[in-house]
């Protein structure tokens, strides 16, 4: 039995859904683009076109809502099913879009480049605790105008793993499509093993942008698994009450969908977001908050009511150094999203708001989900009985150790942590150089980057890319794509 | 012939089969191998293998037990050949172990004594609850190298400081070395107490238990 965090009472999900309801008749959303007012107006919405708002009856949405698929898969390059989106499978991911990164040897934030994101590619491909990739850095480098493929490019050379991204321009996100189709053999092939899902953010409270609604059309059409970043802001741009934060989350879920459906019924999509509670002394926006978290695993349970595919950001750390603060917010969020039985949780690695990558925490931050991981697989009854067998020959003696069982079934209930732990003695810790996780982490680091193996792409393949992606700089500006 | 026989026993002893290592040590001696042959070219390689996978972090204690197990099991059945023979194992060292009087906690000192036999001490574990004339008079028909103390409670740890004056009055003091172990104990108390060795784990223990030795190699020079 897979443990289980269900934070509402049933009562309470369908008040939040009924609520999301009337939220989107009154006040309605505010939907930017006209194509959009025009697909949902075809459905039945009503729209007022000058103030850009429409409202969407619930049984329009009810309706469109039916189509949506409850479950899909994310394949790798070697077109494995390796994430499934869908009931309570749970998957973790890298943080994703931070601007900087710790530097390991000053201790001190920089703008991050293409170097430093090719080494969280290469960490969260070689650790098993990752599921997928994510487009984890923006390269300050490289023009804004390419940032957001140029990402996408790099996790493709670098790691066959799936892949959580998402497009900072309309015309980008079918360039990225058509990247994604080099390897998958042509773009049909993509959509009948998709090896990447596009975040689509509507902005709070309650509005679907011109790029928002553009997104979800494009990728609907596409076939390509979109997911919804949903980001109400607790107490600023969202309802201070978390459940009224869960409403607003619902709501604009809910919008959203029907749009996409609207496009292309039967296109995967996934209910996900961004919550967080906003910090009234600092004017910031804490994803290690445990309300933070506490939105996070109700709207989850909100979408697995509808029986839609769930993703959140969770296991992040406000802090600004890979401290305590930064292991008890990664963790403790990290659980409760394992515990809410959350398809996709990003934020792994993540400081300062998800504006700082750590790769030593994304290296720590594995054993954090590695523990989440061994909570989900729960007590598992691997003896009947359970224990009164291995008792034989035992004459009171502390001598299970010498038991077959013992050793058979020692790697079933225990997870091995990595070196990064400490649970040597005293003494063994002071021989290892009286280190802290820090410390241990950097080391284990080195060693990760050196073992790590490039994937075996067919070389017309990569020139095919490379090629692409080379003319597509141009076209910004850059004359030449940095070396690695 | 001898060397697929002895990968045999190598292996026995990897996958902690006391039975298959009995066997094979039973094997050895209707072949004519000899008894001494037959644990230094097969059953202590897999011992080796074993120790050496635990120290990189790839096996675990049950794996390091059984084959401690399977390897006691081998010597036991090639053990009457060898007195037949006249020949005697190499050992590192011989070792009296034991929980001090009072004290009934067994399962610490019983790993550190897997772990010295593992290693190739010679040991001889005599409980729980030990008088501590039991454990030096041991030490002394053995001709023991070193006397292992085990204590787990504060209001016993403090016979250990007994066991150390007590070899001192009857002049074996610099004969058998002392090693003091169990939660309570520290660094501090055992050179406060005179003892010669301290480990908080039995891994730590085969490697103090080493390093008296060659101690007490010097002082023999």
């Amino acid at each position: 039995m897979q443990p289980q965090l269900r934070i509402l009472s049933s009562e309470l999900v369908s008040q939040i859904i009924d609520e999301a309801y009337q939220l989107l008749v009154n006040p309605g959303i505010k939907v930017q683009l006209k194509e959009a007012r025009a697909l949902l107006a075809d459905a039945g919405a009503r729209v007022e076109e000058e103030r850009e708002v429409v409202q969407i009856p619930e049984e329009v949405a009810r309706k469109a809502l039916e189509t949506v698929p409850h479950e899909f898969y994310l394949y790798n390059q070697d077109g494995e099913p390796s994430v499934h989106y869908g009931g309570d499978s749970v998957h973790f991911d890298p943080g994703s879009s931070g601007v900087n990164v710790l530097d390991a040897e000053t201790m001190q934030h920089r703008p991050a480049t293409t170097h430093d994101l090719i080494k969280v590619i290469k960490i969260a491909d070689s650790l098993w605790q990752y599921d997928a990739q994510s487009t984890a850095l923006v390269c300050s480098e490289i023009p804004k105008e390419i940032g957001d493929l140029y990402r996408l490019y790099l996790v493709l050379l670098f790691s066959k793993k799936p892949v959580v991204t998402g497009a900072f321009s309309t015309q980008n996100t079918g360039a990225m499509i058509d990247m994604l189709a080099i390897f998958a053999g042509g773009g049909d092939e993509l959509v009948q093993k998709p090896t990447a899902v596009f975040d689509v953010c509507p902005s709070p409270p309650l509005i679907w942008s011109q790029f928002g609604s553009q997104s979800l059309i494009d990728l609907a059409r596409a076939g390509i698994p979109a997911q919804i970043v949903s980001m109400p802001l607790a107490g600023v741009a969202a309802p201070v009450t978390l459940l009224g934060s869960v409403v607003q989350h619902a709501a604009e879920c809910i919008s959203g969908m029907t749009l996409h459906q609207l496009a292309k019924p039967g296109s995967p999509i996934v209910w996900g977001g961004a919550p967080a509670i906003m910090d009234m002394r600092h004017g910031t926006t804490p994803m290690g908050a445990v309300e933070t978290a506490m939105i996070d695993a109700a709207y989850a349970q909100v979408g697995k009511t509808f029986g839609f595919p769930t993703h959140a950001y969770m296991g992040a750390s406000d802090a600004k150094l890979v401290d305590y603060q930064a292991g008890m917010e990664s963790s403790t969020t990290a659980m409760i999203g394992a515990l809410a039985g959350i398809n996709m949780i990003s934020g792994a690695g993540m400081l300062d708001f998800l504006a700082c990558m750590s790769s030593e925490k994304l290296l720590i931050d594995a054993e954090a989900i590695g523990m989440a991981k061994r909570m989900l697989k729960g007590m598992q009854v691997h003896t009947d009985p359970l224990a009164a067998d291995m008792y034989e020959g035992i004459n009171f003696k502390g001598e299970f150790l010498k038991q077959r069982i013992t050793r058979q079934l020692l790697k079933e209930e225990q997870y091995m942590p990595s070196a990064v732990i400490d649970r040597g003695s005293h003494r063994t810790w002071q021989q290892m150089g009286a280190t802290d996780t820090f410390t241990r982490a950097k080391a284990q680091l080195q060693d990760l980057l050196n073992t790590y193996q490039p994937p075996d792409y067919p070389k017309e393949q990569v020139a095919e890319l490379q090629t692409k992606v080379s003319d597509l700089a141009k076209g910004a500006g850059m004359d030449k794509l940095p070396e690695f | 012939m001898d060397e697929q026989i002895y990968s045999a026993m190598a292996q026995s002893i990897i996958d902690g089969e006391s039975e298959e290592a009995e066997k094979l040590a039973m094997q050895s001696i209707e072949l004519g191998i000899d008894p001494l042959d037959a644990i230094n070219h097969g059953f202590v390689v897999g011992v080796d293998h074993v120790g050496n996978l635990f120290s990189s972090g790839e096996a675990f204690l049950p794996e390091l037990v059984m084959a401690g197990e399977a390897m006691k099991a081998a010597v036991n059945m090639l053990e009457p050949e060898m007195s037949k023979q006249g020949k005697e194992r190499k050992i590192l060292g011989t070792i009296v172990l034991g929980t001090i009087e009072g004290d009934i906690h067994d399962i610490g000192k019983t790993l550190v004594g897997t772990m010295l036999s593992v290693a190739g001490f010679r040991v001889f574990d005599l409980g729980v609850d030990v008088p501590i004339m039991t454990l030096i008079e041991k030490a002394r028909t053995e001709n023991a190298d070193i006397l292992g103390v085990s204590a787990l409670l504060t209001t016993t740890m403090v016979k250990q400081r007994d066991v150390v004056e007590a070899l001192d009055d009857i002049g074996l003091r610099s004969a058998i070395k002392v090693l003091v172990g169990g939660a309570p104990v520290t660094r501090d108390w055992a050179e406060e107490i005179g003892a010669d060795g301290y480990s908080e784990d039995a891994v730590g223990a085969v490697v103090v238990a080493k390093e008296l030795l060659a101690a007490k190699a010097l002082q023999k020079e």
